[in-house]
């Protein structure tokens, strides 16, 4: 394979990036209809409350629970209507933008705050390492619904806060696997032969560790997007998360909860959301895993050298 | 060859891998017969394990296919026989032995347990296994075999691990033990008493030996015969001595030829400047002692061989010069400048005039950078080269420099065979233009053939650009055909040191003889002399 791309004239080495990345993406069949789905999830959180307007929100009693896949009442009302008459579709499309902010919000804050601080642990001494970890500790001996109840009741609900909350439950998950994995990472040859190359603490930290490490809090942070919208969907159960009118998949399907006997659709498609945005996550963060390392680089490579 | 107690027919292996179907072994066969000690001798990837492998049923099937082919043991093809049968087979009647011991035993049980398990599996009483235990650590030469029992592998040496290893592939009497790479990981005057003990144990049980290795000085220490083995196939057969004398193919002919210590022998330019002047250092690691007073002189262009086994401190000493590790007191003075004192500021200018070499090219290199960003990171660090052309160019005249080619500076590290990857490490080091290169075991976990190749492109680089070596090794033989000068160091002390001729010819110490005594010599009859010699005196 190796020998296949080095025979290769230059004009590959002259493709531009951004058309290897699609390329290789559409070696993969599974991650690039991932990426097309979160697309279309991200264009639903962006445009969606503009474009449908009052549809999402005007009450309409005589279609209370109203089944789906009926059309007499328009198009809107494809995938049924909710306890109080709305359109589920529309109620869908304009929950994605909340439903995206808080988990993507809480995910990556806490995935660049817990990166941060397991690597400063894992490679600092054994002072700040300990300090770092002992509040680690802290936050994980709480019970993190517990935090959450206790820190919205007193800042008040808002998706700022939620956002806040939920992030920092989640740091020490990330913490304690960079941490871990730094601390195998720095012993390597390749972090010796950068120190002995005159590399700084940064350098070392940012260009040899970090890239190594990577893959494992992709992965997590994926797993972890699911996990956000559960938890963010039992705080707006309990009434301190999000607010109406504002609502989020996770909040519509514990609204649906007490309907599941009658009107089944209430729970289901909100779920069905979840459920398809977390598996497309996970599909790219596995595509992005073989991608990102040149050794696996390969099997995305192989088949456009043997199938033309 | 009627008496052979194990045979290998027309063997062949192939391996399907992602990449592409493998031939790994092609039709190859081998025999060994009741007291016969047969080697199979190839570098790395030449499959000369791989057989073996299928004779113990070892191989993961698949990725392992066995195309054709039959293993006779005992009337029986081993390669037909059911899982279990091939069970009661292997360590009862078929022993093997690994290079590694310390990965092959068990750290959370006892060596003793270990020991005996082996026979207890195979439904001898325990009481019985026990006797037979203790009368085997005796045998290997285990003090105290009562107490060895009890120990856990982790207590025990590196050699004193592959003797308990040897005495537990010996407690069912086996008729054949395969042992792969035995002394590879031994320090040389280690794996001298490890054959030695070997070749005693053949004799007193009859056994047949099939040692796989790929050093030419064991095979001239031990075996009665040797299958040279290349890319799958057996390329040469026959005693050691035909091989050495007559060999036909010429991969055998280049492996021969690989075999160091026959090249010219450096002489010191004394009239160059001094570069370095390392002023009795001392470490104690609590209470063992890493380097114990340790002064040396280096001059510019001189290439400086350090030669200990493991634990002698040779390392540690590259360590502190470099200024990653400590020490509790003396001086390196680098060009009129104690490195030991250095602020933080000043090591890093110094960082660029004394680059270093590692082992492992496979650890060293970041799998995740290019090689150009490899070799072009000491002039990020340093601020030189802005220029991106200039750096391309610069990254392709290096390449060529070491032997590589210029398009390989977009690949990654994986894609490099062992040796071409320590070239990529030289390059490296060659990109900030040091004055000194520091080789810590450089050439160690390289092919034989390869490691000729690696030592004559460093000597290469020393004449051309006059940049001065410390290379520490744990093998006599290795430096002879590089260094100038020598010195030879045991338990943190330098024990001799002087020009290479004069250690090789006419050493002093009795460790250096040592030394070079457990060298062991490619030529057969070189090793014949020597046995007879130790044996007369």
């Amino acid at each position: 394979m190796s020998q296949a791309s080095l025979a290769k004239p230059p004009r590959s080495a002259e493709k531009s990036a951004a058309a290897t990345v699609l390329s290789m993406l559409w070696r993969d069949k599974l991650a690039f209809v991932s990426v097309i789905v979160l697309l279309f999830v991200f264009l639903c959180a962006l445009l969606g409350p503009a474009l449908l307007g009052d549809l999402a929100t005007d009450q309409n009693l005589r279609g209370r629970n109203s089944p789906p896949f009926d059309l007499s009442r328009g198009w809107a009302f494809v995938l049924g209507g909710d306890a109080l008459g709305r359109p589920m579709l529309a109620r869908l499309i304009y929950a994605a933008r909340s439903t995206m902010l808080v988990a993507a919000g809480a995910v990556i804050a806490s995935l660049i705050v817990g990166a941060l601080f397991g690597l400063v642990a894992g490679y600092m001494g054994k002072t700040v390492s300990q300090v770092i970890m002992r509040l680690a500790d802290v936050i994980m001996s709480f019970p993190s619904l517990l935090i959450a109840v206790v820190v919205l009741y007193v800042l008040g609900p808002s998706i700022l806060n939620m956002i806040l909350v939920l992030a920092i439950t989640r740091i020490p998950i990330y913490l304690r696997t960079t941490r871990a994995e730094v601390l195998e990472v720095r012993e390597r040859m390749f972090v010796q032969a950068a120190i002995v190359m005159g590399a700084s603490h940064w350098r070392i930290i940012g260009r040899h560790i970090l890239p190594q490490v990577a893959p494992t809090l992709i992965t997590i942070a994926t797993l972890d997007f699911a996990f956000v919208m559960l938890a963010e969907s039992s705080l707006s159960f309990l009434g301190i998360g999000i607010q109406p009118p504002d609502v989020t998949w996770g909040l519509m399907v514990s609204q649906g909860r007490p309907y599941l006997g009658n009107a089944w659709w209430l729970a289901f498609w909100p779920g069905l959301c979840i459920v398809i945005t977390t598996l497309a996550l996970n599909l790219l963060s596995n595509w992005m895993r073989v991608a990102l390392d040149p050794a696996q680089r390969w099997r995305l490579e192989a088949r456009s050298t043997t199938d033309e | 060859m009627n008496d052979a107690l194990l045979e290998v027919r027309n063997l062949s292996v192939d391996f399907h891998t992602a990449r592409g179907t493998v031939h790994a072994v092609k039709q190859i066969s081998w025999s060994v017969g009741r007291g016969e000690t047969l080697a199979i001798l190839g570098e790395s990837g030449s499959g000369k394990s791989v057989s073996a492998s299928a004779v113990m049923n070892l191989l993961d099937m698949p990725p392992a296919h066995i195309v054709e082919g039959e293993i006779l043991f005992g009337g029986q093809d081993l390669l037909k026989v059911s899982y279990e049968e091939h069970r009661a087979l292997n360590g009862k009647r078929i022993a093997m032995i690994f290079q590694d011991p310390l990965s092959h035993f068990n750290p959370v049980y006892s060596v003793g347990w270990q020991i005996i398990e082996t026979m207890t599996a195979h439904g001898r009483p325990a009481d019985q296994a026990r006797a037979r235990a203790l009368e085997l650590i005796a045998r290997v030469g285990i003090p105290d075999p009562e107490a060895a029992l009890h120990k856990y592998p982790h207590q025990f040496s590196g050699g004193q691990r592959q003797r308990l290893m040897i005495a537990m592939a010996l407690m069912l009497k086996p008729d054949i033990l395969i042992a792969d790479e035995p002394t590879t990981a031994l320090d040389v005057t280690i794996q001298a008493e490890v054959l030695a003990l070997l070749k005693e144990l053949q004799r007193e049980t009859g056994m047949g030996l099939v040692l796989i290795t790929h050093d030419l000085g064991v095979v001239a220490e031990i075996a009665d015969r040797v299958v040279v083995m290349s890319k799958g196939e057996i390329v040469e057969q026959g005693t050691p001595r035909e091989v050495y004398h007559a060999a036909k193919h010429p991969y055998t002919r280049q492996l021969i030829g690989a075999a160091h210590g026959k090249g010219e022998i450096n002489i010191l330019d004394i009239a160059s400047p001094v570069l370095l002047e390392v002023k009795s250092l001392c470490k104690t690691y609590g209470a063992f002692t890493a380097l114990n007073d340790v002064s040396l002189t280096l001059h510019r262009g001189q290439s400086l061989a350090v030669v200990g086994e493991s634990g002698s401190g040779k390392s540690t000493l590259a360590r502190a010069i470099l200024r990653l590790e400590g020490v509790d007191s003396g001086q390196a003075v680098w060009k009129g400048r104690d490195l030991i004192g250095m602020t933080a500021r000043d090591v890093l200018g110094m960082r660029r005039e004394i680059q270093m070499v590692f082992q492992d090219p496979t650890q060293s290199l970041n799998p995740r950078m290019s090689v150009y960003q490899i070799i072009s990171e000491g002039w990020d660090i340093h601020g030189l080269m802005p220029d991106r052309t200039a750096r391309q160019a610069k990254v392709a005249e290096l390449l060529e420099q070491v032997g590589l080619a210029p398009e390989h500076a977009r690949r990654y590290p994986h894609q490099f065979s062992g040796g071409q990857r320590q070239r990529i490490a030289i390059a490296r080091a060659l990109a900030l233009e040091p004055e000194l290169i520091i080789c810590d075991e450089a050439v160690s976990a390289l092919d034989v053939s390869i490691q000729a190749q690696v030592i004559a492109l460093l000597d290469g680089l020393r004449q051309r650009l006059g940049i001065s070596f410390l290379f520490i090794a744990h093998d006599l033989g290795v430096v002879r055909d590089f260094a100038d000068t020598v010195l030879v160091m045991k338990a943190g002390q330098i024990v001799e040191s002087g020009p290479t001729g004069q250690i090789f010819s006419a050493s002093q110490h009795p460790y250096t003889q040592k030394l070079l005594a457990a060298n062991l010599d490619p030529d057969p009859d070189v090793q014949a002399q020597r046995r007879l010699r130790a044996s007369d005196g």
